[in-house]
């Protein structure tokens, strides 16, 4: 395993509302390495983002970061108040967001958003920072970067668009980029375009990311690690492959029999009974079991967390017994690296 | 461009020529000017020379055209009261309530936008309250009465600043101006403060609420993820997005002050185009009052005018809708 470059330790972030704090984010730890790609997979509020949002300290009140450690080259980010954060932000660690449609400044020129951002950890002259972000926008593939950088956003298609989000993200080589569903407004194609291009340059660059996603095709195709959160809480962890090809906890292979690419066609699909309960009146102890078929007498009760060989681990009382099989993909494309 | 520029000024055109006709309608029916104009003692032959003499005794659409004609001629027609020609008149009056206008708007933009963009980008704060406060009482409280307010404690209880009038003036490119000297600023102040209120009071909360959706948007959340210092946030992301409804009601402001700041003027004895219209209203001066509508018109149309064209440069997707 190569060094640690993003390590999150037991982190709570909380919603203050007047029913009382809701636990947003309950205990999530997790840890990335140089140049590796972590899926942070779940449905809508399982806190997923809420995760990557507090990581950046971009968390707006009423929510606030109540506990836990957020390592960046060993150092601790969530103490750091103010500019200091603000010089964290961007240049160490940086974010791409959802929809690419509304994350560039309609009424700013690319040239102007890039340079301001360039601007915001470099000194350097105007020219000297256009120049490094026609560099940045070429890196990511995006042709004529000159011309681009004359654009408006609205003149750009969602896919360029975010490959300029992508571009504005690596401006400083960070040393971790938060993606929160990146591809997820896209259409599949640019998306395969999208991912490949992320998997290359976190070979090249040594980045590392954290995809967040709802989508189990693109975590399987790219990510070399997954956690699958629900409810505010990491349900299960560990080597792509291998979670994908034998899932340990209840939910995530309930997540894996509902993809319709690995399904028998003509017959039903599976699904995970329910909905994801809401913050403000979890079940006590597992807050999946509600929804959970293999669901017993001790799921009353906080499950433990369940350390597997291979580096995995799940919370749950019941995990499932490993299957020996091949791992299976949920898609033909893989965009994991060789390594 | 070029053909946008073309067809609005066309645009602007049918507009005048539609106030013409509406305005020359509505003053007609108000009555006949001979009425008021003449000693009622006067006898019938007088009176006949009269009407002829002005033209009234031929048909409406007859002295339409001869209004229209006049006109395009540069002539608007002379005033029955000061016997002047209508034109000179209204450009006497017009640099006195320019820079009462523009100084008003000045004031009203360099302490609105900065002051909503504050209670916008700390609403919870007990500053951001206060300002909204201020801008409630800015547009609420009659503006005559705030003038007289203004008066009685700068004026006669303080004495720092003169009551009215517009102090003396110095020529500036052919305009008598008061601006251009310091007690000319201290004759202006007041009036301007006084017309500032309002216009203050509707773009603070203008600003403050562009301020707040845009600083809960995407693209500002990605600034501060870039790690863009909150000068930089403010200063670049937000103020171009929320110019627009700013721009649009500066506009208009602008030229609702031009035309109607009358009752400042009154207030504060101010000799400017507000004034002449009252006047010219009670005696029925009515060359006077068609022209200074039409004026009125004019100006609204130029000034629209200008503000659409800055709306392109402010947003680039307009600027493509209106060149396709």
């Amino acid at each position: 395993m190569n060094e640690v470059v993003l390590r999150v330790k037991n982190l709570q972030t909380q919603f203050q509302t007047r029913a009382g704090a809701l636990k947003a984010v309950d205990g999530v730890s997790f840890e990335v390495g140089r140049g590796r790609i972590l899926g942070l997979v779940g449905e809508s509020g399982s806190g997923k983002s809420v995760t990557g949002y507090s990581i950046l300290g971009l968390v707006e009140p009423p929510g606030r970061i109540a506990g836990g450690e957020v390592l960046l080259n060993g150092k601790d980010i969530t103490r750091l108040k103010g500019d200091a954060m603000r010089q964290v932000r961007g240049a160490q660690i940086a974010m791409v967001f959802q929809d690419p449609m509304m994350t560039l400044n309609p009424v700013l020129k690319i040239g102007t958003q890039m340079i301001a951002a360039v601007r915001a950890h470099a000194r350097v002259s105007r020219r000297a920072a256009r120049s490094r972000a026609r560099d940045a926008l070429a890196k990511v593939g995006i042709p004529s970067p000159e011309e681009r950088l004359e654009a408006y956003p609205h003149q750009l298609s969602g896919g360029m668009r975010q490959r300029v989000a992508i571009a504005i993200a690596l401006l400083h080589s960070p040393a971790v980029i938060i993606a929160d569903e990146p591809t997820t407004a896209l259409d599949v194609s640019i998306q395969g375009q999208i991912l490949a291009e992320v998997r290359r340059l976190a070979d090249e660059t040594g980045t590392a990311f954290v995809w967040v996603t709802h989508d189990l095709a693109v975590v399987s195709s790219l990510a070399d690690d997954i956690c699958v959160m629900y409810a505010g809480r990491v349900v299960e962890s560990g080597p792509a492959a291998d979670v994908i090809g034998s899932p340990r906890h209840p939910y995530t292979a309930g997540l894996l029999a509902s993809v319709p690419a690995e399904h028998e066609p003509g017959t039903k699909l599976p699904q995970v009974p329910g909905s994801t309960p809401s913050l403000a009146n979890l079940p006590p102890g597992c807050a999946f079991a509600p929804r959970c078929a293999k669901a017993g007498p001790a799921c009353t009760t906080t499950p433990p967390l369940q350390q597997f060989e291979g580096g995995r681990t799940a919370l749950c009382h019941y995990p499932i017994e490993p299957v020996s099989c091949q791992p299976l993909s949920l898609t033909s494309t893989t965009y994991r690296s060789a390594s | 461009m070029i053909g946008f520029l073309i067809q609005r000024v066309l645009q602007a055109l049918m507009v005048v020529i539609a106030m013409s006709i509406i305005v020359f309608l509505g003053v007609y029916a108000i009555g006949n000017p001979i009425d008021v104009m003449i000693d009622p003692a006067s006898d019938q032959a007088l009176r006949a020379a009269l009407i002829q003499r002005y033209g009234f005794d031929r048909p409406l659409i007859e002295q339409y055209f001869i209004f229209m004609n006049n006109m395009l001629h540069g002539d608007l027609g002379e005033s029955f009261i000061y016997r002047l020609p209508v034109l000179n008149l209204i450009l006497s009056r017009l640099p006195a309530t320019l820079e009462l206008a523009l100084t008003a708007m000045l004031i009203a933009t360099c302490l609105g936008i900065p002051l909503g963009l504050w209670a916008g980008y700390k609403p919870d704060s007990l500053s951001a309250k206060a300002i909204m406060g201020f801008s409630v009482l800015g547009f609420s409280v009659p503006s005559f009465w705030v003038g007289l307010l203004l008066i009685m404690v700068f004026a006669v209880e303080l004495g720092w600043l003169p009551s009215g009038g517009r102090g003396p003036t110095t020529q500036v490119l052919g305009m008598n101006l008061s601006i251009t000297s310091f007690e000319g600023w201290s004759h202006i102040l007041l009036p301007a403060l006084n017309l500032a209120l309002f216009k203050l009071g509707l773009l603070i909360r203008l600003t403050r609420a562009g301020t707040i959706e845009v600083m809960s948007s995407d693209y500002v959340r990605f600034a501060r993820a870039q790690g863009l210092s909150e000068g930089k946030v403010v200063g670049l992301h937000v103020l171009k997005n929320i110019s627009i409804p700013i721009v649009t009601v500066f506009g208009l402001e602008l030229g609702s002050t031009l035309a109607f700041a009358v009752v400042t003027e009154t207030v504060f004895n101010w000799p400017g185009m507000g004034k002449l219209i009252i006047d010219s209203i009670t005696v029925l001066d009515r060359p006077v009052m068609v022209a200074y509508l039409i004026l009125v018109v004019f100006l609204f149309v130029m000034i629209n005018l200008v503000v659409d064209l800055i709306y392109g440069q402010l947003d680039p997707r307009i600027r493509v809708k209106a060149a396709s």
